[in-house]
């Protein structure tokens, strides 16, 4: 086991690597730091010496790989790339363009990311399971109809209009909750109800329905026959045997989620106005601060990465046939 | 006039020559026929058919662009770029108000102050309603009026198609024509009315600059069914091609395609989405000589949004090809062939390819309702289509902040909604229909 993952955390490097070369490659040498300068500034009339001076406060000032004019290991070390990119190893991501380090936002962001994206994750997977295992226990009924036709419908319609129609609903026209915003400690519940409903119901339909067809392809195996004919009651065969053997395609959908659940949903914290970091996201990206980017990306491929293992390791739990070597 | 071929229309284009193709090359092989057959059967697949088909050709008369040749002589032509949608919906585009109006309205949304009175009233719209006169005299009735009518000029149409239909009908007798036409009754019946109480009054109201929503909505159904299709198809050849071949050759030609697809895939996908689109973004921005159009500017966006969702999202159909190809591989088919000395493209074009088609295809449907769904998401974030780009996206982005108003603008979000829900849905259902008819392990 732990040989395994010693060689699955190696297997991981060249990934990163991949993933960081990849995103240098978009950022900066289809599109160089004077067009980022004039991207910045404003694409007309600007001077050289403005774009010099913005490249110099960002350290974008230097050669993409190879600074000839330093010396010693400067040549490598003085270049964007090593600045920018491989800095990023040693979670050191530098500051944002508007001079704010960006680790520590990342730091002060993850809770409220967290306090979202966690109830979202259990609730979420709960009530799927939850609906697939009812409309399961109805199978080739009216009822199992009905939820798989309003699964589909669920799934058919836009995650944009789920969120502007629960704000309209609760918070405007019931005024149960405020419409956005956020608070820490306790009192940020009233804030996260929506946000968590919201996404709920937006993720229920299409999780249901493909855990039901899980279940489903469980129930035409033999050992659901083998149960049956000895006197197991129908309750016992869903919850005892067909849950626990369709838990592998669960986890393997489920816990490769959970390390990037500290990246938070975009969408729903730019709408609710929480300030995790998917909303941190979406404002960089809208002010076109690269570095942030950049970041996001990194960290971002790294937990799904050990998201991938832990899929790996929770199959040994759930199944003790499989061992890992 | 003169005909401008944008490279979204070129791809649409050929996308549709290749079904048709694909469809008398299915009609040719039996159990393709079978398979679509079974798809003909279901009365969802029929109906569903039939609504895309609704679509789809709203979204290729969209796609016949033009400019127009200006007045007064020599070889001037217009800088817009219309389509053959605009010409027929020139009455919606032109109509066009101040700004919100509600649909059927005949008052603007807006107070205003009138000239000659000292208070602030809602005015009269310059085309809502413009036909009862001063008073409104008859307002109902005329609703009423022209309601009826279009619902009998939608039944005429129906009937029409229906009677055309007749020599398809025999042809294949067997197919669930009931459910198709069915729903075509529910369409005829619907846009009939629409068309006629279009000619004076706004069916979905107005914007905030005044334009017909009922028009936005039909223009964005083209962008809609782009994003879906186009981005599956720009994927294809490196999905199949690169499947095949990782699951086929094996050793580390395996080994760089799997680690090529994991990298891509570890990176979360709303983020490369975004640094791509930031980037291609840079580069239209700072080379305006390349495009002779603002249409041309926005089509090679909206391509290079394609092309972008595509790069994302290769990477599933890629591992699922390599999967079935490392499966087929061991077969006593393969084995033959090879044992008789049949080249390893031949292998793979002639043996392989054909049976991992039913992938491709089931992959094609299935992806289609993300990906509209998608384009609606990213656009709202700013990391879609171009902004002048109509798009289901771009129509919500620009009406979510009326609805805090009071009273709520709420006809554009709710217009945008439903008819991207339709077209979602029936792909939905019709995706699932397909896969059920090409699954070999789906029951049947």
């Amino acid at each position: 086991m732990l040989a395994y993952l010693i060689r699955r955390l190696l297997y991981a490097v060249p990934i990163l690597i991949g993933v960081n070369v990849l995103t240098f490659a978009l950022f900066f040498v289809v599109n160089t730091p004077d067009d980022m300068a004039r991207m910045q500034l404003g694409v007309k009339r600007v001077t050289p010496e403005a774009i010099e001076k913005w490249k110099a406060e960002r350290g974008y000032d230097q050669p993409l790989f190879w600074n000839a004019a330093a010396s010693g290991a400067g040549k490598v070390a003085e270049t964007i790339f090593f600045a920018k990119s491989v800095k990023m190893f040693a979670l050191d991501f530098g500051r944002a363009d508007d001079g704010r380090d960006i680790a520590r936002e990342i730091r002060l962001r993850m809770a409220p990311s967290l306090a979202v994206a966690v109830p979202v994750f259990v609730l979420g997977l709960w009530a799927a399971i939850s609906l697939a295992l009812l409309l399961v226990t109805f199978r080739a009924t009216y009822l199992d109809f009905a939820g798989v036709a309003l699964c589909v419908a669920l799934m058919s319609v836009s995650g944009l209009f789920y969120i502007i129609g629960g704000q309209w609903l609760v918070a405007k026209l019931w005024r149960l909750v405020p419409i956005s915003g956020y608070a820490p400690g306790l009192s940020a519940a009233q804030f996260v109800i929506l946000p968590v409903l919201v996404s709920l119901v937006a993720g229920l339909g299409s999780a249901a329905r493909w855990y039901r067809t899980l279940f489903l392809e469980e129930f035409s195996r033999d050992y659901v026959r083998t149960a049956r004919a000895k006197g197991l009651p129908e309750r016992l065969v869903l919850f005892r045997h067909v849950l626990r053997n369709a838990l592998i395609p669960i986890l393997t959908g489920a816990v490769v989620l959970i390390p990037s659940l500290f990246m938070g949903s975009l969408l729903i914290e730019a709408f609710f106005g929480i300030p995790g970091l998917g909303s941190y996201t979406i404002d960089a990206i809208n002010a076109q601060d690269f570095a942030v980017v950049r970041a996001m990306v990194f960290i971002g491929s790294a937990l799904y990465i050990l998201g991938l293992l832990l899929t790996d390791m929770s199959y040994t739990l759930a199944d003790p046939r499989i061992r890992l070597q | 006039m003169k005909f401008v071929l944008l490279w979204t229309d070129a791809l649409f284009f050929l996308l549709l020559v290749a079904a048709v193709a694909g469809a008398v090359w299915a009609s040719r092989v039996e159990h393709l026929r079978q398979s679509w057959r079974h798809v003909g059967q279901s009365r969802v697949g029929m109906a569903t058919a039939m609504l895309l088909l609704a679509f789809v050709v709203v979204g290729l008369l969209d796609s016949l662009h033009y400019r127009e040749r200006l007045p007064g002589d020599g070889e001037n032509y217009a800088v817009e770029v219309r389509s053959a949608l605009d010409a027929l919906l020139a009455g919606l585009r032109t109509r066009t108000e101040k700004t919100y109006s509600a649909p059927l309205a005949t008052h603007s949304f807006a107070k205003e102050s009138l000239d000659g009175d000292h208070g602030r009233d809602f005015p009269r719209l310059n085309h809502g309603g413009a036909h009862l006169g001063e008073d409104l005299a008859g307002y109902t009735t005329d609703i009423a009026g022209r309601t009826v009518q279009g619902a009998g000029l939608g039944l005429v149409a129906w009937l029409a198609l229906w009677l055309a239909s007749a020599p398809l009908r025999r042809v294949a007798p067997h197919l669930a024509w009931p459910a198709a036409f069915g729903l075509l009754l529910a369409l005829c019946l619907a846009a009939g009315p629409a068309a006629t109480l279009s000619t004076g009054y706004h069916v979905l109201g107005t914007d905030k600059v005044g334009q017909d929503v009922l028009y936005l909505t039909l223009k964005s159904i083209r962008t809609g069914l782009l994003i879906g299709t186009l981005t599956t198809l720009i994927m294809l050849p490196a999905a199949i091609v690169l499947g095949l071949l990782a699951g086929y050759a094996g050793g580390w030609i395996d080994d760089a395609i799997q680690y090529l697809y994991t990298t891509l895939n570890s990176i979360p996908g709303v983020l490369l989405i975004a640094a791509a689109v930031l980037m291609m973004q840079g580069v239209i921005d700072t080379h305006p000589e390349w495009f002779a159009t603002s249409a041309a500017r926005a089509d090679a966006r909206l391509l290079a949004l394609c092309a972008i969702l595509g790069i994302t999202s290769w990477t599933g159909l890629c591992r699922l090809l390599r999967g079935e190809t490392l499966k087929l591989r061991e077969l006593e088919f393969v084995q033959a062939a090879r044992a008789l000395g049949v080249s390893h493209a031949r292998i793979l074009t002639r043996h392989i390819l054909p049976n991992v088609m039913h992938i491709v295809l089931i992959a094609l449907v299935m992806d289609f309702s993300g990906l509209v769904l998608a384009e609606a998401v990213l656009s709202y974030v700013g990391i879609g289509v171009d902004p002048n780009t109509i798009s289901f996206g771009t129509m919500i982005n620009a009406a979510r902040l009326e609805l805090a108003r009071e009273p709520m603008v709420w006809w554009s979000l709710a217009a945008a909604f439903v008819f991207m829900f339709a077209l979602v849905l029936a792909a939905n259902l019709f995706a699932d229909v397909v896969r059920d008819a090409f699954d070999p392990r789906a029951a049947r």
